[in-house]
């Protein structure tokens, strides 16, 4: 990316971006038709470098372009998915003819992405990957196993950080590639977790192919590549609570843009009784009639007291934040204490139900949902870094505490004890 | 804001921490603390006249800085961050802010000038001996004689008791009860018929006294019978302000555990590098900084006189009591053989943390009135987190 000229005000970036709104926007259009315009205009993706279909504006100044597309309700580029993921990392690491051939398409909204990282042996610890790609002939060829993909049985595309040399250190004998997700050497299969939902995939890779201009960057660089989609994995997250909640306007593109949000979304249908549902407790405890136990009091008050502290932690953090001032340490703390949360919710849902706790399903109290509570709540201690991982990253990053010595990273890859996986 | 400090307050607090660090250490606390009175005059008129700390949250018309609660609780972080023995929260926290709600404008202009300037020492004596936080504990009596009151009964916890010039009395007209009947009373420190005994107190950094109250002559603060509103106010304030004393401790418990753990070696490395102490230190962290906006929090919701102080307030209360003294035995426990020893610092947090989660009601009385503001409240919960 070129050094960014002096940026220009906000008042002349909402004063172009309203003058290019009235010109050409209309809800009339199909939804390809229109993003297509507005991304020859750069403002479906004002952030991004002015080769690549954006303006080089500073993230401050993005909001106020967003903000002008709410205003008249016009639809934006997707913001949501792996596919957001994909862009970001390409930007910074791919090829001209990888962006060429991908960039445009993640802003139409036309190609589904999915992540390849984790794997049956390695979760927490991702530079362990074992799928191998090996360069046979002109291509290379992938082998081996990827697990929870959300989207994988619909993706055009995958990002896969596969092995390709086990003789050198773990970090370094990684490689990164986009791997065309159709084709006779990918077989995907539902996950179900322990909630009921499949939400995300197990993908097989048996000979899969690779051309060599779909190596992102060089071999042995995985690693690094790797780092700048988990950085962006957070933020995504955030970008698609925003974009989830989808407009209720009538009208033809509306409606394809709803179609494709409930695409993106439908994995995450469960998510909101992952984290807890706090916010019914008082209500269900009145509604069952507990809401004078002493025990079942103290056990509400300790949860408010807990999410009302988190809510209020995270306000502080955005508030620092916003003053410019430097980062304290309630801002690395949200997941580990988001998690808490969720646990703690989950334990007095499930008290103040009584008996019907073991109820679930449409005999189940509100129609299962506090079944799902309980049974959603443990992956938000384990999914996008465990509890233990936060902890770490907390205790090293926050709190200058040295690492502990290591004993898989001094050693080629080849002789660090592995799992033994199917 | 109730959720950053301005860049003076963040001036104010840099200041009083450097002030309290060179002239409250821990050696001033030990030998305080082996002292019957617990602070010593001069040497707290010297430190509070710098920075006109006893009046900060009073306002200008009674001699104070005019300053709010945020700036009080930032006091009270600091102080009780440096374990300082003054008679701060009994004088400032306690007896000015009852004065400020309860008191006429002549009793204000009475009371307020010397408790601001520091020349008059007070505290609140509502507690008895049973123990109650709230007015339903009350059992000493007011008795109408002439122009004033005469007042009997027992009053315990009382915190610098012994030592205190003015003493804000809670006391019932004789046949009331709970609520009703309430009133505040000025008792001087040396009144006829005032027996003050200090009590053996397992934080020596902070002294309570037993006061026996025979016929003493007291002069009403405020309407008479009208004390369980402001009283009330005064309780919801000092917990918030509590609260920020608690967090203002646990945070340096919290320091100085890091700071061990990183010095002390054992297998031929810093026990920092464990993951053991890594995720306690984590936790320590998260319950710290959730007490702190708790806290934080409070403070703006008594400088703001939100409705929902008395439940934000007993949400700070709560979770700083159960936060400090976890803090508290972490970092005991993180400090090992050492963190048991007399001339090891931790265990003099250690007991002002038991001290301060019991005093103004532990945790699980808190809670409870959290709930019967936002489960039984006359909103319906209306207020009620969502």
């Amino acid at each position: 990316m070129s050094a960014p000229a002096e940026s220009p005000t906000e008042d002349a970036v909402r004063a172009e971006v309203r003058a290019w709104l009235a010109a050409n926007w209309s809800p009339d259009l199909g939804l390809l038709e229109w993003r297509n315009q507005l991304i020859d205009s750069g403002w479906g993706a004002p952030h991004w470098p002015k080769d690549w279909y954006g303006r080089e504006l500073p993230l401050a100044l993005v909001s106020v372009v967003e903000e002008e597309f709410q205003r008249i309700g016009a639809v934006g580029v997707p913001k949501g998915g792996i596919r957001t993921l994909a862009a970001a990392t390409l930007l910074a690491h791919g090829s001209d003819m990888q962006k060429q051939k991908f960039l445009r398409r993640i802003l139409t909204g036309e190609d589904i992405w999915c992540q390849l990282f984790s794997e049956p042996g390695s979760g927490s610890d991702l530079a362990g990957a074992l799928t191998r790609a090996e360069f046979k002939g002109n291509h290379w060829v992938v082998n081996g196993q990827k697990v929870w993909t959300t989207s994988a049985h619909k993706a055009h595309w995958g990002l896969l950080l596969a092995r390709t040399d086990s003789d050198v250190p773990k970090h370094k004998g990684l490689s990164y590639f986009i791997l065309d997700m159709r084709q006779p050497g990918v077989a995907v299969q539902p996950l179900r977790q322990m909630n009921g939902h499949a939400s995300f995939n197990q993908v097989f890779f048996t000979d899969a192919m690779v051309p060599p201009e779909m190596l992102v960057s060089e071999v042995g660089t995985g690693w690094a590549v790797a780092t700048t989609t988990l950085m962006h994995e957070r933020r995504g997250a955030d970008a698609l609570r925003a974009w989830g909640a989808g407009s209720t306007r009538p009208g033809r593109i509306y409606d394809e843009e709803r179609a494709e949000i409930a695409t993106v979304m439908e994995p995450y249908k469960w998510y909101p009784q992952r984290v807890g549902r706090v916010e019914w407790v008082i209500e269900r405890a009145k509604a069952m009639g507990r809401d004078h136990d002493p025990v079942v009091r103290q056990e509400i008050a300790k949860l408010l007291t807990l999410s009302k502290s988190a809510e209020w932690t995270a306000r502080r953090a955005r508030a620092a934040q916003e003053l410019g001032r430097p980062q304290g340490p309630e801002g690395s703390l949200g997941k580990l204490v988001s998690s808490h949360v969720a646990r703690a919710a989950a334990r007095v849902h499930t008290l103040i139900a009584g008996a019907e706790a073991m109820l679930a399903g449409a005999d189940g109290p509100v129609d299962g949902k506090i079944a799902e509570i309980f049974v959603s709540t443990p992956s938000a201690s384990i999914a996008g870094g465990t509890d233990e991982i936060q902890r770490n990253i907390i205790a090293e990053r926050v709190l200058g505490m040295p690492k502990e010595p290591r004993t898989d990273t001094d050693r080629p890859f080849r002789d660090v004890p592995k799992n033994v996986v199917g | 804001m109730r959720f950053s400090f301005t860049p003076e307050q963040e001036a104010f607090r840099a200041g009083l921490r450097r002030l309290l660090e060179q002239r409250a250490p821990t050696t001033e606390a030990r030998r305080l603390m082996e002292t019957e009175a617990g602070w010593e005059r001069e040497s707290w008129r010297r430190l509070n006249q710098e920075l006109g700390l006893t009046a900060v949250h009073i306002p200008e018309a009674y001699g104070g800085q005019g300053f709010g609660f945020v700036e009080l609780a930032i006091v009270l972080e600091e102080m009780g961050r440096a374990l300082l023995c003054a008679p701060y929260f009994a004088s400032t926290a306690l007896a000015a802010t009852a004065i400020l709600n309860a008191g006429t404008e002549a009793d204000k202009q009475r009371l307020l000038p010397g408790i601001a300037a520091g020349d008059t020492i007070a505290t609140l004596a509502f507690t008895e001996p049973n123990g109650r936080w709230d007015t339903g504990g009350v059992e000493a009596t007011a008795t109408r004689d002439g122009d004033g009151f005469r007042l009997d009964g027992v009053k315990s916890f009382v915190l610098d008791g012994h030592t205190a010039d003015l003493i804000v009395v809670l006391a019932r007209r004789p046949g009331t009860t709970g609520d009703a009947g309430l009133s505040l009373f000025a008792v001087a420190g040396d009144a006829p018929g005032l027996t003050r005994r200090a009590l053996g107190v397992l934080d020596p950094t902070r002294k309570q006294a037993r006061l026996e109250l025979r016929n003493v002559a007291a002069r009403l603060i405020g309407t008479e019978g009208a004390a369980a509103a402001p009283l009330a106010k005064t309780l919801s304030q000092a917990a918030a302000c509590l609260a920020n004393e608690m967090v203002g401790g646990a945070e340096r418990l919290r320091e100085d555990a890091l700071a061990y753990a990183k010095l002390r070696m054992q297998f031929g490395r810093p026990i920092a590098s464990f993951q053991s102490m890594k995720h306690k230190q984590a936790d320590m962290l998260v319950e710290v900084e959730l007490a702190k906006s708790a806290a934080y929090h409070a403070a703006a919701a008594a400088d703001e006189d939100d409705a929902e102080l008395p439940a934000f307030a007993s949400l700070a209360k709560a979770c700083a009591s159960d936060t400090y003294m976890q803090t508290a035995i972490h970092a005991i426990q993180v400090h090992g053989g050492i963190g048991f020893t007399w001339d090891n610092d931790t265990q003099l947090w250690f007991k002002r943390a038991k001290s301060s989660e019991v005093l103004l009601g532990d945790a699980t009385y808190h809670r409870e009135l959290m709930m019967r503001a936002w489960i039984d409240g006359p909103s319906g919960g209306e207020g009620a987190p969502r």
